[in-house]
This record gives C-alpha cells, structure tokens and sequence, in this order.
C-alpha cells in the first residue's frame, strides 16, 4: 500500500490518464445502472409482500435498491467531496503493463473453446515468455511444452477430470 | 472434558497414514501459494477444490485446510525477504520484517513470524476446542429467524469494521447478493436475472469468482506494479530459530493480546488483514521499544503474524458451528463441505462427529507440521520467488483457468472469472473490499432462504425479529454495526467542533 501512494503523488505529465475520482465516479454508475437492472428484474418477477411473506424478487428487489442508493452516495462523494482524490487512477505506462496481461489472457480464453485448454496454454506461456521476457527458443520450449502436459497427466489420466480439448487431442484418441 | 475425549477421537481419525501425508502435501502447497503472488489462500483452495471431489471428505478437509495454514505461514516469507506482502494479511509484517532482513537478521525475522504464526493458530484452536461445541449446542435451537439474524450480523460487522468507506463496503456486498440471486429461486422456482439465457439458469459460482476477483486481479495489479523480485538470502539454522525463541516468552503478555484481537476479528468477520494492522498498533503503542517499530523490532514481526494467524484459524469457529464462514478462504471451504455433502452448522457436531474432530485435531497436527516445514525450506521457497514474472503469471493465470473450469466442467465460467479478475482489479484499486463480495455471494441464498421461512413462520411480521430476547439483541447489535461508521463520524465532527484547534 505504501509503494503505492509513493508513486502516484508526482505524476509526469505524460503519465495522466484519468483522475481516482473520474474513476470512482464511473463505478459508481456502473454500479447504479446495474442496479437498476437488478430492480428492474426483480419488479418483473414480482416484487411485493404476499400474504405468506416476501415474493421471489422481494429480496434482490431490495438488494438492488440498497445498491442504487449505497453507490449514489459514492458518487456524490466523489464529485461534491471537498478534498477530491485527484490522483492519477493508473500512470500510462503501468496501464499499457496491465494490458499487456489482460489483452493476451483474453485471447487465451478464446482459444480454449477453439482448440482446447492444453494447446492453448501452451501458445499463451510461450507467447508470454518470449514477448515479456524475451526468452530464447531453448527456454521457451521446455515451460511450454511441460506445464500443459503436466496439467494433462494430472487431469485426464491421475484424477479423471476432463478439461476442454481440441482437434488436436482428438486426433490423438482423446 | 467431552470436548477433549472427542478431541482424541478426533486425532484417531488423523492416525491413517493417508491423511498425514495429504497434510504434508498441503503445506507444501499451500506455502508455494502463499509465496507467489496471484495465487492466495482462498482461490489456492478454491483451485484446488475440484480435485479433491474423490477422496472422503475427512481426508479433503484436511488436505485444503492444511492449504490454508500454509497460504498463512508462506505470506510472511515474501513480506519479510521481498518486502512483498504475499497475502494481504502480512502486509503488517513488512513494516519491521524487511527492515531486520535489511540489517542482515531475515533468520531471526522469519523464525519470530512463523512462531509468531504458530502461537496464534495454536491459541485459536484452543477457542475452538472448547468453545465450538458449546456454540453448536446453543445453535441447535437456532430456527429461521435466529439465522436471519446472525447473518445480518456477520454483514452488518463488515460495514462497521471495515477500512473502506461504508457506501462502497455496501455496494460490494450487495453486488455479492444480486448475484447469488442470480438464476432459479430456490422457494417458488421461479428464473430471475436470467434474461432468457441457458448460461445464467447455473448462476454464478463463487469458487470461479474467487479465482477471479483474487487470483487474475492480483496478476493484473502485480503487473501494474512492475514487481521485479529483488529480495534477501535467508538462512535459518538451529542456533537462530535458538536465540529467537530465547526472546520470545517477554513478549507474552503482547502475544495473548494479538491473539484475543485475532480471534476476536476473526470470528466476527473482520478478517485476518484488519487483525493484523490493529495488533500491529497496539504493540507499537504498549511496547517499551514502540519508537523503533518500523526500523525492524522482532516484536513488531511476531505480534502481526499472532494476529493474522488467530484470526484466519478462528474464522473456522463459525463457519463450523453455524455455517457462516469469518473469512472469504472459510467460505471456500464451506463450499467444500457442500459439495461434499455436508451441512455446515451446529447439525455437523452430533452428524459428523469424525470429520468436525479430525479437523479440529488436524489443526492441531498441521500447524506443528506447517511450522517445521516453513523453518526447514525456507530457502526452497525464497528461490521460487526468483523464477521471473514473465514465467510466474502465464503458469499462473493457466492454473486460474484450468481451476475456473473444473468448478462445472463449464468453458464459459474462464470468461466470468476473466471478467471478476477485471473487478477485481478496478476494486483493490477503487478501495472496495473483495471479502463481503465473497461472502454474500456464498451465504445471499441461505440469508435469503432463512429471512424467508422466517417471514413464513411470522406469516409476513417482522416483529418476529424482536420475538425473543436473543434474536432480538442479534439483530439489535447488527443495526448498532449497520450505523457505526455514521454515529462515528457525527460524534467526531461534534468534538471537531468544541476543539477545533485539535482538529486542525
């Protein structure tokens, strides 16, 4: 926690992206609008005091309503407060680290359901590793290869759970 | 005294050599999940949940609790070498870990920590012993609105301890219900929040959340950090652990203290992190040497880890004795037992007898076994830490998946745990706490469901929350926690007022 505050007291210009309170502003309404689906759908459902206590969408009913108000609270807070949070929400360099993970593990989760769970986390360590780390072949290869294969012997064949597979395990016999 | 002959029944149970080696294994494991970042106790367990579907519960309980007691020795391993906090509740012990590891003292730090550790497991599961079956006694006789009524407590607890703002401790637990709500009512079968989708009809699981919101967000903000390992050697031997322990027993009186501070916050939900900073403090402002906490005091080590580990042991109290978990790694190992088959609640203390005792008696066994295993390989661990990120996270991140997967055999629950690992990282960031999110996505069905048959029973009065003089003052003192942090910041305005200059 101390690391930090210790870096994002003197932003460099170049490193602004959006304030912690722009931020929490957002939030705050992305949390409001889903409540207002959850109110929304629980209404339809049914919402009101039966003779025989609460209806099915009593309880989220209520739960979204709590959730509306909690988060506009926030949101006032966060825009009337008299000491806003003006701090850099993230430097643009530790954004574009931060994407650097979440882009490619997006595309991992897409390749599961083409090619199965084993291929593509072969693909995704060895893409990581020499993108990021800039490993060698000779280093790359052994991770790539041994960490699925080790999930495969432990899954499949020690605890005979099933993970998703691909053509390529098909073609094996799996 | 029945406690202690179920006790031995309960180490009889821990006799079968199978289920001291799954102990063993645990630790293992969990001390590696405790080092690495991304990989914590609650989604370790959760993770690893899946796989222990075949073994008998008894041998699975104490298999992911031994995980647990591990997660909480191995935190103080990245704290005090890397200055790293490998789980939140160290966080406290870098303060004087890392400064005595800089002076060249890691062996005598790491010892006071594990000790530390150790000390205070070993006096929650005293709490539990004696305590536990008393407490599922007096449960037994719990109906509907009892439940109802503890289980506003334990929310009403997280919105007046907490360290972040009230609104968005709010919003982070009834994000956790509206999605526990998620899917078929249990009552009147009815589809709610389903929008017409096949996919939603499941709802959503809280294990693949967990691994979610606690292992891809602790990737993504690791990553945003830029961590680049750069720790401490450490030596342990015999003559350190020694000289260490030698100081040790003056520090007695502030070691029962973090313990009751513990156990206190970990049987009300206030969670391990909380305990550790409070007991932090309050060595700091009792002891003699409280000007050189910060510059790497032993006693500043120990009393944070007597803490966090009081409270992450005595969080099983209540998930044991009445099904509510203190801690979001309790929750996961309550979800276990549903899986398992078993209900968590005072019921499990007369049904279950084996199992409850063979945990409570592996408790006893794990953390003696956990403590000689971290002081044995410590070294092993330290230079797993030096194995680069760019190796760590894709292995890591592989694991979430393959752990989010296995929770239904369902492709689609990766994409929900990518998306909660999103959340997850926008709350640490935003200051929302993950752990009220957790529980309310574990217990909104059965909170639900008990307020339920509680209003069927009252035939829709709400009197009968005040019906009788316990579930009255349960549900008095949860509207207490409920308006704490607002009656706290009246009353600090007034005195800001009649002093102004101390404010100022």
């Amino acid at each position: 926690m101390s690391t930090e505050s210790g870096h994002s007291a003197p932003t460099a210009h170049n490193e602004k992206t959006v304030t912690n309170r722009t931020m929490d502003a957002a939030v705050a309404v992305l949390f409001m609008a889903l409540a207002a689906v959850v109110m929304s759908d629980s209404w339809r459902v049914g919402a009101s005091w039966a003779s025989d206590g609460p209806q099915a969408g009593y309880f989220p009913f209520y739960v979204g309503l709590i959730m509306f108000i909690a988060s506009t609270v926030t949101l006032v807070t966060a825009l009337v407060s008299r000491h806003p949070d003006l701090g850099n929400f993230v430097d643009r360099s530790q954004l574009v680290s931060v994407m650097q993970v979440l882009i490619p593990t997006t595309v991992y989760v897409g390749l599961i359901f083409l090619v199965g769970i084993y291929l593509a986390s072969a693909v995704f360590i060895a893409f990581f590793m020499w993108w990021l780390g800039k490993y060698p072949v000779a280093k790359i290869i052994p991770v790539a290869v041994g960490v699925p294969l080790a999930l495969f012997v432990m899954f499949e064949i020690w605890f005979l759970v099933p993970l998703p597979k691909g053509p390529l395990e098909t073609a094996l016999g799996y | 005294m029945e406690a202690l002959t179920s006790l031995i029944g309960g180490f009889g149970v821990l006799a079968d050599p199978m289920n001291i080696i799954y102990m063993f294994v645990g630790i293992a494991l969990g001390v590696l999940i405790g080092v690495l970042p991304g990989l914590g106790g609650a989604n370790g367990v959760a993770i690893l949940l899946p796989l222990t579907f075949s073994m008998t519960p008894v041998s699975a309980i104490i298999m992911l609790s031994s995980i647990y007691w591990g997660a909480l020795f191995g935190g103080a391993i990245t704290s005090i070498l890397f200055n790293i906090p490998g789980e939140p509740w160290s966080v406290a012990t870098t303060f004087d870990g890392h400064p005595m590891a800089q002076k060249g003292k890691a062996g005598e730090a790491l010892t006071g920590a594990f000790t530390g550790s150790f000390i205070g497991a070993f006096f929650a599961v005293l709490l539990i012993t004696f305590l536990a079956p008393v407490i599922a006694k007096f449960a037994l006789q719990f109906g509907p609105a009892e439940f109802f009524a503890v289980y506003l407590l334990t929310f009403c607890a997280f919105v007046g301890m907490g360290r972040e703002p009230a609104a968005k401790v709010i919003s982070a637990m009834m994000l956790g219900f509206a999605l526990a709500a998620v899917g078929i009512d249990t009552v009147t079968g009815q589809l709610r929040m389903t929008f017409g989708s096949v996919e939603l009809l499941r709802g959503f699981d809280f294990l693949v959340a967990v691994i979610g919101l606690f292992g891809v967000g602790e990737i993504l903000l690791t990553m945003e950090e830029g961590l680049a390992f750069k720790g401490k050697s450490a030596a342990i031997n015999a003559k350190v652990v020694w000289e260490t322990w030698k100081k040790l027993p003056k520090y007695w009186v502030g070691c029962l203290r973090s313990a009751i501070v513990g156990c206190w916050m970990g049987v009300t939900p206030g969670g391990a992190t909380p305990a550790s900073f409070m007991s932090y403090g309050l060595a700091k402002k009792f002891s003699k040497n409280g000007n050189n906490f910060g510059k790497g005091e032993l006693e500043g080590v120990v009393m944070p880890e007597v803490a966090a580990h009081a409270a992450g042991t005595s969080a099983l109290l209540p998930m044991l004795t009445l099904g509510i978990p203190g801690s979001p790694t309790a929750a996961v190992l309550l979800g276990g037992l549903l899986i398992w088959g078993l209900q968590p609640g005072p019921l499990l203390f007369v049904e279950q007898k084996d199992f409850v005792w063979g945990l409570i008696a592996s408790i006893y066994l794990g953390n003696i076994a956990g403590l000689i295993v971290v002081l044995t390989t410590v070294p092993i661990f330290a230079a797993i830490l030096r194995i680069p990120f760019s190796v760590i996270a894709p292995v890591i991140l592989v694991i979430c998946a393959v752990g989010a997967y296995t929770v239904h055999n369902a492709g689609l629950d990766i994409a929900v745990m990518l998306v909660f690992g999103v959340i997850g990282y926008l709350f640490k960031k935003l200051q929302y706490p993950l752990a009220p999110l957790v529980l309310a996505l574990v217990l909104g069905d059965m909170a639900e469901s008990s307020f339920r048959q509680a209003m069927l029973v009252s035939q829709g009065h709400l009197s009968i929350f005040w019906s009788n003089p316990l579930v009255g003052s349960i549900v008095t003192l949860a509207l207490v926690m409920l308006v704490w942090p607002l009656v706290s910041k009246v009353m600090a305005r007034l005195n800001g007022h009649k002093e102004p200059a101390a404010a100022e």
